[in-house]
């Protein structure tokens, strides 16, 4: 039985560009799925398309056991979205926000009234409730979208990049507004260029590069493709490079790798905690005095690069950030595509 | 907090039938009070669509006045009669822009896509939108009618007329701007700034306004010129205007619309409306953002 959002072969082309080439996605009822990729990858079109904004040039997409393409209003009762852009109105209150969304939802006036007022409670905004949004910092006006986008309590919600643009402190509690939310059995999935927030966040992990998924499972899997931990050193005296670089050589199970304006050598190792112990006795026992030493497991920017052949960073600060361009930047990457396929 | 999700989720209501009318009509007035409420913490809207056409009275009543010929006279007292059909009108159409701003700024914030992932009625965003605005047009025209008295424009100067006759004349004219607006939203549905919309939503309506009996007598321009402007959809009004006010300069002509202007002004309006309607509700479901 497929799970609470479910496509198969989503399609979707603006002008000769694959936004979309291909994708499946099956998330089971109550569990989060982080789409991660770098701007341009195709995440807001699948969450446009699963969310019948759009409509896919082929495949078939199921939300909440619904048709999306035959059903789609049907679909929008059982939706919440919070898009990459706080969707509300700052010439409107917050209270008059969410009473005009329940209203829109069909709930009855009184009853959007009432449900306001939960929310407004609920997302820490009752101080702020008859000031116009306007006057609303970043982190507030995005607590006043996601608020909007559960005014039914949807039984499945979708999250486009929820925390772009805050900074960390406001991050950190729109994370824990998520975490809620999901362990009131929610299906979720979100959309992040921030490789912390799926790992912090999601179940299960899609990475899309170009429109297609180009890896899926839990954090641990895919970080275990990178190939386990290593060895990060950084020496207090730059003379003493060249030794500790033949020290880790000695320990590793590959290539060490040496920066040298930050005195930093890395190797990857497998053995743990004991390994790293007999690593600092034989440096000390050499005379080599470090600033640093520690066991790095794999983090998803690891994964990020060793799926594409670039950092999903990187890639971000060439593409630039609008959604809008989404297609345009696309086709600016179609030379890093060709590298990332082969 | 999950204790308070539960909860919520036990209240949340039961979907009612989507589609109806009766949902259109419910759903339109919630996003028309929505626009209302923005108009009256944003008054500069409202203050600078009031000052331009009274910018207008003022200029055409004193420079112009005087130096256009109506009929077969140059009295400004006249003139001044003449002009108060043509600027009332222009000036409703002039909300265009307004709608076509409005629908664009709340494309490029998000708002549409919120909107379009509710399970609200179809039109429901457009409809709500020109609601409100025929209520901000209302308005601007009734400062306006206080500022031409104030200027001497009186009703019934040329030919004895009523009040309900005067009221049909204003009815004409929400009318008229009323089916501009959605030319206005299909302009706002189809650019990407407001900024473009503003200026999108008011250029096409100078030669619209201008080539027409508004502010000169359309009898005296060139045979081809005046064709085009006794067949504008605009001089309808104007003309089924100065007709029901009893004001001077009601054009003596064979064309159709100037002949039946009352009819012609309604005919005008109602087929804009359905035609520039169904464009911009088909534009709005399909809108890509």
């Amino acid at each position: 039985m497929p799970g609470a959002i479910y496509a198969e072969g989503l399609v979707k082309t603006f002008g000769d560009v694959r936004a979309l080439d291909g994708v499946d996605l099956d998330v089971p009822e109550g569990t989060v799925l982080g789409l991660l990729g770098p701007n341009g990858a195709g995440k807001t079109t699948a969450v446009r398309c699963l969310t019948t904004l759009l409509r896919p040039d082929s495949g078939k997409a199921v939300v909440a056991g619904i048709d999306v393409l035959k059903h789609p209003n049907e679909v929008r009762r059982s939706i919440g979205l919070s898009g990459q852009f706080a969707a509300v109105d700052e010439y409107l209150t917050g209270r008059e926000n969410l009473h005009m969304v329940g209203q829109l939802y069909q709930m009855r006036a009184k009853q959007a009234k009432v449900r306001a007022v939960e929310l407004l409670e609920q997302f820490n905004l009752t101080e702020a409730a008859d000031r116009t949004a306007k006057t609303y910092s970043g982190g507030m006006r995005r607590r006043l979208d996601l608020a909007a986008a559960l005014v039914v309590s949807p039984p499945v919600m979708f999250m486009d990049e929820p925390t772009t643009g805050l900074d960390p402190r406001n991050r950190q509690q729109l994370w824990e507004v998520i975490k809620q939310l999901v362990s009131g059995g929610t299906t979720l999935l979100l959309t992040t260029q921030y490789l912390e927030e799926a790992d912090h966040l999601a179940h299960d992990i899609c990475v899309v590069d170009h429109g297609k998924v180009i890896a899926r499972g839990t954090s641990d899997q895919l970080k275990a493709r990178t190939g386990g931990e290593r060895v990060e050193v950084v020496v207090h005296d730059r003379e003493h490079i060249a030794t500790a670089a033949e020290v880790l050589r000695g320990f590793g199970k590959g290539e060490t790798t040496v920066e040298d304006h930050t005195r930093r050598l890395t190797v990857p190792v497998s053995g743990g905690a004991k390994l790293l112990a007999e690593v600092i006795r034989e440096l000390d026992a050499r005379g080599i005095e470090i600033d640093d030493i520690g066991l790095r497991r794999p983090t998803l920017d690891d994964v990020f690069l060793s799926l594409t052949g670039h950092l999903a960073e990187q890639k971000d600060a060439e593409n630039g950030e609008s959604a809008d361009t989404e297609g345009l930047k696309r086709s600016k990457g179609s030379k890093r595509k060709k590298e990332a396929d082969k | 907090m999950s204790a308070v999700t539960d909860a919520a989720r036990s209240v949340a209501p039961a979907p009612a039938p989507g589609g109806s009318l009766g949902q259109s009509v419910r759903d339109s007035l919630v996003v028309a009070k929505r626009n209302l409420i923005r108009m009256t913490r944003i008054p500069e809207m409202i203050l600078f669509g009031i000052i331009q056409p009274v910018m207008f009275v003022v200029m055409f009543t004193y420079v112009f006045g005087g130096s256009m010929q109506i009929g077969s006279t140059t009295d400004p007292d006249v003139y001044k009669n003449f002009l108060m059909a043509g600027i009332f009108a222009q000036t409703v159409t002039f909300a265009t822009a307004g709608s076509a701003a409005g629908i664009a700024d709340d494309m490029q914030k998000g708002l549409v896509d919120r909107f379009r992932s509710l399970p609200m009625a179809r039109g429901a965003v457009l409809t709500g939108r020109t609601v409100a605005d025929l209520v901000q047009t209302a308005i601007t025209l009734l400062v306006l009618a206080v500022v031409a008295l104030l200027v001497g424009w009186r009703t019934g100067s040329a030919e004895p007329t009523n009040a309900a006759r005067v009221l049909a004349a204003f009815g004409l004219l929400l009318l008229l701007g009323y089916a501009f607006t959605w030319i206005g939203a299909l302009i706002g549905l189809s650019v990407r700034t407001p900024e473009a919309a503003t200026s999108g939503g008011i250029i096409w309506l100078f030669p619209v306004t201008f080539i027409s009996n508004a502010f000169v007598d359309s009898s005296q321009m060139t045979p081809w010129l005046r064709h085009i402007a006794e067949w504008n959809p605009f001089s309808a009004t104007v003309q089924a205007c100065r007709v029901l006010f009893g004001n001077p300069g009601v054009v003596e002509s064979s064309a159709w619309p100037m002949q039946h202007p009352v009819w012609a002004s309604v005919i005008w309006s109602v087929l804009i409306i359905v035609a520039f309607r169904t464009l911009a509700v088909r534009k709005y479901r399909k809108a890509d953002g």
